[in-house]
């Protein structure tokens, strides 16, 4: 992304890949780009009840000089499509792309001529978050992975290769970063239990079984 | 005299928030409480005995305002029965990149086999897994459940399956079995597995 990729490999060992990463992966900066309803409720994660601050992100810069990170919240029509893909290749390295809510995912519902059929058309996307909106817990829970996928991610060619030879070596964790929800990774008891779920490739059960089990009307026979 | 007092009160109000209660949540750590008929990820539920209620009508596919939802039917044969009645459905995918979480399947759904959970963690790093297969959507196997195909249980024809149905819980995913709902029992009366 930028000086290490013209480091030697090998020079970057793992540490300093951590260590970088991490104070990359702290402190993202984002660029507003709210484009419709999504924005709202990124606005209402950033002030204090959801409050963004906790991870050192209630700033959005609206220059994009200063922004790590673009939230694409809203549906992209194919007007705003060039002016968003200016702003990204204004804002400098290494930066993220969170594409919010499905209309910027995918198009949504506005599978017509006048909306970008996914923001992935225009710009590479790190995340992807659905919902319409979605509310300002799974914004949250979005930036946590892609903070996660920040800190593994791989510095440079070197590291590329490191990552490889352990992709091949089958020396990956078995949850990828950024797959497990955030609720679950906070979680030590939990965390596991999903951990041991993805290996028996039953992750999404387990999540109903938990749901199920906190509903008052499933328990008593069903009945309130 | 009116000068200094009025810029120390200004002062004032912004000391007086730090004795105020914290009204961030924490969210990570600790998952707020959804309004109850949150619309979250859906769940495909299945009958008492572990047959699916999904009938591959496709009626959730056409109500679908987003195009989200896919479904292929499949006959259902004596040797292999997926749902009690005619058709199951083979292949069910919901793409949440594309699901507005309107409930619109919800309503539609003849055989309430399309309900709604109040989960919502659902980003993903790509769009593929942001398609739901059916192995996904389909409720956990609980005790007293088998996993089809097998024959019908609870009667002879689907209609004693349909007819019962009304005594199911709301979310029907069988749960009137699951280990948590013997526990607590509200008035004692609410015995489990009355269907059968």
């Amino acid at each position: 992304m930028g000086i290490e990729e013209k480091l030697p490999s090998g020079v970057l060992l793992t540490t300093v890949e951590r260590l970088v990463n991490w104070s990359r992966k702290s402190s993202t900066w984002g660029a507003t780009f709210g484009l419709a309803c999504c924005a709202i409720e990124m606005m209402a994660a950033g002030a204090p009840h959801y409050d963004l601050g906790r991870w050192g992100m209630e700033v959005f810069r609206a220059s994009p000089r200063q922004a790590d990170l673009m939230i694409v919240a809203g549906r992209v029509s194919q007007k705003m499509a060039p002016v968003l893909r200016q702003i990204y290749d204004q804002m400098s390295e290494p930066k993220w792309v969170l594409s919010m809510g499905v209309c910027a995912s995918s198009g949504g519902m506005f599978n017509n001529y006048a909306i970008v059929q996914g923001v992935d058309h225009v710009v590479p996307v790190d995340m992807y978050l659905p919902g319409c909106p979605p509310r300002p817990e799974m914004l949250i829970d979005a930036i946590l992975k892609l903070r996660e996928k920040i800190l593994y991610q791989p510095l440079g060619a070197g590291g590329r290769r490191m990552l490889e030879a352990r992709a091949a070596a089958g020396k990956l964790p078995a949850v990828a970063p950024g797959a497990m929800p955030s609720s679950y990774r906070s979680d030590k008891a939990k965390r596991v239990e999903w951990e041991q779920a993805v290996k028996e490739g039953r992750e999404e059960q387990l999540r109903i079984e938990k749901w199920m089990e906190a509903q008052r009307h499933l328990q008593g026979g069903g009945r309130w | 005299m009116g000068a200094v007092t009025d810029s120390v009160k200004g002062f004032g109000v912004t000391f007086s928030h730090l004795f105020r209660k914290v009204v961030t949540t924490d969210y990570p750590f600790e998952q707020p409480k959804t309004a109850p008929r949150y619309h979250g990820r859906h769940i495909l539920n299945r009958h008492p005995d572990g047959l699916e209620k999904c009938i591959g009508c496709e009626l959730c596919a056409w109500a679908c305002p987003a195009d989200a939802i896919y479904v292929q039917g499949g006959d259902n044969t004596d040797e292999q029965r997926f749902s009690p009645g005619e058709r199951y459905a083979s292949v069910y995918q919901i793409n949440y990149a594309r699901c507005i979480f309107c409930g619109l399947c919800i309503e539609a759904c003849p055989t309430r086999s399309l309900t709604m959970s109040n989960e919502y963690e659902l980003a993903r790093d790509n769009r593929r897994d942001l398609i739901f297969t059916k192995e996904q959507l389909l409720a956990p196997l609980l005790p007293g459940m088998e996993h089809p195909p097998h024959p019908m249980r609870l009667g002879d024809s689907e209609k004693d399956y349909y007819v019962g149905a009304l005594t199911n819980p709301g979310t029907s995913a069988g749960a009137e079995r699951a280990p948590w709902s013997q526990q607590h029992t509200a008035d004692g009366s609410g015995s489990a597995g009355e269907l059968s």
